[in-house]
C-alpha cells in the first residue's frame, strides 16, 4: 500500500508498504532514516522513540498505515540545520553516549521531557526515561546530561 | 493483508460487520508486538485511530462514559480525580511511550488476565459498552472476561466505551513486579470503598484465567466492617485471606502460584488499610492527587 506522512517537516510518500509493517521499518528501510534504532520490536527498550503528532511513541508499535497524514519527528529532526540540539550537546558533554544504540530514543524522550517540564526533578527524569534501556552507561551520565540540558534551557 | 482506516464509528462498525475476523488496532501496543513477532497474521487490520468518537469522555446518568480510544496518559492527566484506582493502575502500565498509545479499550480487547486496567474496572463496577450493526450491548465487567485472552465480545462487535461511576470513596491499586516500569504484573489487586452503600469492591489481576472479583471477600467486608470506626486488623487479615482464596493462580515464568496467593493476601490487606485510613481522614485517597 501507499503511505504518506510528514517526517521532520518534509512530506514523504512511499509505495509497496506491507500492511502489517511498523512505522519504524518504514523510517529505517524505506525512507533512509536509520537514526531510530530497531532492537526489541515490542516497546520494551525505547530505542525507536519518535514523536507522532508531538507525542513520544515507540515507532515499532505504530502500524505504518496509522501514520498516514500525520506528523513524525525523528532524532534526525531534533536539530535545526547543521548544529546539534541542546539535548544532543548535553549528551556529548556529560559523556552520556557509549555504544550509542539507545541514544536516539533517549534523546527524543529527554527532549520531550524538558519541553514539557523545564525544571524536572530527578524523580521526573527517571520516570520519563523508564522505558528507555541503556546497557552501557549505568544511566548516571544520562541523568547528568538531562539535568545539564534542563538547566541550560531554564537559564540560557 | 488489508488495512482499513474507517473515518467514523459508523464506518468502523460497517467494516467490522463485513470483516468479522479483522483485528482492531488502536494504540498498537499489543497488536503490533504480535505482528512484529509473526505470532498473528490477520487478513484485515482495522485501524481505529481516525475514529474520533472513541477519543473522549463525557458524563451521562451520573456515570463517566470513557471512550475506548482514551490513552493511559489521558486517564492519568485528566481522570485521576473521578477514577483514582484506574489512574493508579494506568501509572504502572509500561513506560511513558506505551502509556501515550495504550488504551483501556485495548486492554479490554486483548482481555489478558494480566492487563492492569481490569482490577480497578472490576472494583469500580465498570460496564463495557460494545456495539455492532445489530445494536449496543452493555456488559458488566465481571462477565466481560470469559477466559484467557477471551471476552464476551462477538466477532462483529467493537468496544465503544466503558462506564464507571466517579469514586465516592478511596480506591487503591497494587501490583507486584520486578521493577517499577515495563512490568507485566506477577499479580495485582484493586480495592474501591463505596461508603454510601457500605460496600467494598475488589478486582484480582494475573492470578486466574480471567481478571475476577473476590466475591466472598466483598461479602465478608460488607458484613464485618464498622464504617464509623478504625479498621480491625483481624478483619483486614481475613479480607486478605479471602482474596487469596478467590484466586486460581498458576506457576509460570513470572512467579509461582503459591507466591501469587501470598502476595494477593498481603496486597489486599494493605490496600484495604490504606483506603480505610483515607476513609477515616475523610480524604478521597492518594490516587486523586
Amino acid at each position: 500500500m501507499r503511505v504518506s506522512f510528514t517526517v521532520n517537516g518534509s512530506r514523504e510518500t512511499v509505495d509497496g508498504v506491507w500492511e502489517g509493517e511498523s512505522l519504524l521499518y518504514v523510517l529505517r528501510e524505506r525512507m533512509g532514516l536509520p537514526g531510530s534504532k530497531n532492537a526489541c520490536e515490542q516497546g520494551e527498550c525505547g530505542s525507536c522513540t519518535v514523536y507522532l503528532d508531538g507525542t513520544p511513541v515507540c515507532a515499532c508499535l505504530v502500524a505504518a498505515g496509522q501514520a498516514e497524514g500525520r506528523q513524525v519527528r525523528t532524532v534526525e529532526g531534533l536539530a535545526d540545520g547543521d548544529g546539534l540540539a541542546p539535548i544532543q550537546e548535553a549528551f556529548i558533554e556529560a559523556g552520556a553516549v557509549q555504544c550509542g544504540f539507545c541514544t536516539p530514543g533517549l534523546l527524543v524522550q529527554a527532549h520531550d521531557l524538558i519541553e514539557r517540564s523545564p525544571h524536572p526533578s530527578d524523580a521526573e527524569i527517571r520516570e520519563a526515561l523508564a522505558g528507555n534501556l541503556c546497557r552501557c552507561t549505568g544511566y548516571e551520565k544520562i541523568l547528568d546530561a538531562v539535568r545539564l540540558a534542563a538547566a541550560r534551557k531554564a537559564a540560557p | 493483508m488489508e488495512f482499513l482506516r474507517p473515518a467514523s464509528w459508523e464506518e468502523a462498525l460497517a467494516a467490522k460487520a463485513e470483516h468479522p475476523d479483522a483485528a482492531p488496532i488502536q494504540g498498537g501496543t499489543d497488536v503490533m508486538v504480535e505482528l512484529n513477532f509473526d505470532m498473528r497474521r490477520p487478513d484485515v487490520l482495522l485501524d481505529l485511530n481516525r475514529v474520533t468518537e472513541l477519543g473522549g469522555w463525557d458524563t451521562a446518568e451520573g456515570r463517566l462514559r470513557v471512550g475506548a480510544g482514551v490513552t493511559y496518559t489521558q486517564i492519568i492527566d485528566d481522570l485521576g480525580g473521578p477514577l483514582p484506582g484506574l489512574a493508579q493502575a494506568a501509572r504502572t502500565v509500561g513506560s511513558p511511550q506505551i502509556r501515550n498509545r495504550g488504551t483501556v479499550g485495548g486492554n479490554l480487547g486483548a482481555a489478558s488476565p494480566a492487563g492492569d486496567g481490569h482490577p480497578p474496572l472490576l472494583a469500580g463496577d465498570a460496564v463495557i459498552e460494545v456495539e455492532s450493526l445489530r445494536g449496543v450491548r452493555m456488559i458488566p465487567a465481571p462477565v466481560f472476561y470469559t477466559g484467557v485472552k477471551r471476552s464476551a465480545l462477538a466477532p462483529d462487535e467493537l468496544i465503544r466505551a466503558f462506564w464507571m461511576a466517579p469514586a465516592t470513596g478511596p480506591q487503591y491499586f497494587s501490583k507486584i513486579g520486578t521493577r517499577n516500569a515495563m512490568v507485566i504484573a506477577v499479580c495485582s489487586f484493586a480495592v474501591a470503598l463505596h461508603p454510601a452503600e457500605r460496600r467494598v469492591g475488589t478486582g484480582i489481576g494475573s492470578a486466574a484465567p480471567t481478571p475476577l472479583r473476590a466475591t466472598a471477600a466483598e461479602e465478608f467486608a460488607a458484613a464485618e466492617l464498622d464504617w464509623d470506626g478504625p479498621l480491625d486488623e483481624t478483619v483486614a487479615r481475613e479480607f486478605g485471606r479471602l482474596v487469596a482464596e478467590a484466586a486460581a493462580p498458576i506457576d509460570d515464568v513470572r512467579g509461582t502460584a503459591g507466591y501469587r496467593r501470598h502476595a494477593l493476601a498481603v496486597m489486599a490487606r494493605r490496600t484495604l488499610t490504606w483506603a480505610w485510613q483515607d476513609h477515616r481522614a475523610g480524604s478521597p485517597g492518594r490516587g486523586a492527587a
